[in-house]
């Protein structure tokens, strides 16, 4: 097989991107490099059916994601948890924002189908238009839309509850606190 | 679509529905604030050694592909 250097250095900047984005799939840092790694050899061994000029990020993508849905998904059932799969690795924290809300995103994301969860990731963290994003998952613009949107619906309204019952005792123990 | 007659019929009926409706939009904020937050925390990893080397042999390598064969045995 041969790749040539501007393509091989186009498959190198889409890695930390496509690694976010199988973290984002299957919740574990772990198993999200082998996936990213079996993904790269099918990239690899189909590097002939990648048109030059076009998206490398979402050809990768659509690979990567194509593999999950028939092989990882399965896997993942075999051990899920929904309550630790997602949150049980992603062992650093971004630092932007507040330990309580990153836990309950992560409960939250885990909530959601995965349907929803990657097109939410694609359009909202990713930087895909919807367009793309509807191309990477075959499915339509609309169908994407929607799942957005219910996606976004659905941790709203997970985390809402959590605000009520979680963050209302911690701010009237900061009142009292701050007395 | 019929999304937002769905998104309607969630809804509690009642003068709480534009409290929620604020509520909403700032949850979606940080939603969206933090989805963004664990997928650069991730993307700023940058490329971890295996896959570097994985392209690396590539040139190596040359037509002979060996050992990225991994995980290419199914179908």
């Amino acid at each position: 097989m041969t790749v040539d250097p501007a393509t091989r250095d186009d498959i190198l900047a889409a890695i930390p991107s496509l690694r976010a984005f199988a973290v984002s799939l299957c919740g574990n840092v772990d198993r999200a490099d082998d996936l990213v790694q079996e993904a790269l050899a099918r990239a690899l061994a189909n590097i002939d059916s990648f048109r030059p000029g076009s998206n490398m990020s979402a050809w990768l993508f659509t690979i990567l994601r194509n593999h999950f849905r028939s092989e990882y998904r399965k896997r993942r059932r075999e051990v899920e948890d929904p309550e630790g799969w997602y949150a049980e690795n992603l062992k650093s924290q971004p630092e932007q924002i507040g330990h309580i809300e990153y836990e309950e995103l992560q409960k939250a994301m885990a909530q959601l189908t995965d349907d929803q969860r990657e097109a939410l990731i694609l359009v909202g963290a990713s930087g895909f238009t919807c367009e793309e994003a509807a191309e990477i998952c075959d499915c339509a613009v609309g169908t994407i839309k929607s799942r957005v949107s219910r996606a976004r619906k659905r941790l709203a309204e997970l985390m809402s509850i959590d605000d009520a019952s979680e963050f209302g005792p911690d701010e009237s123990t900061r009142s009292v606190l701050a007395r | 679509m019929t999304h937002t007659d769905q998104k309607r019929k969630k809804r509690p009926t009642g003068g709480s529905e534009r409290a929620r409706a604020g509520l909403d939009s700032g949850v979606q904020a940080k939603i969206g604030e933090g989805l963004r937050a664990m997928y650069d925390d991730v993307v700023r990893q940058g490329v971890p050694d295996r896959f570097a080397q994985l392209l690396a042999k590539l040139d190596e390598d040359g037509d002979n592909g060996q050992g990225i064969e991994d995980g290419f045995q199914e179908k």
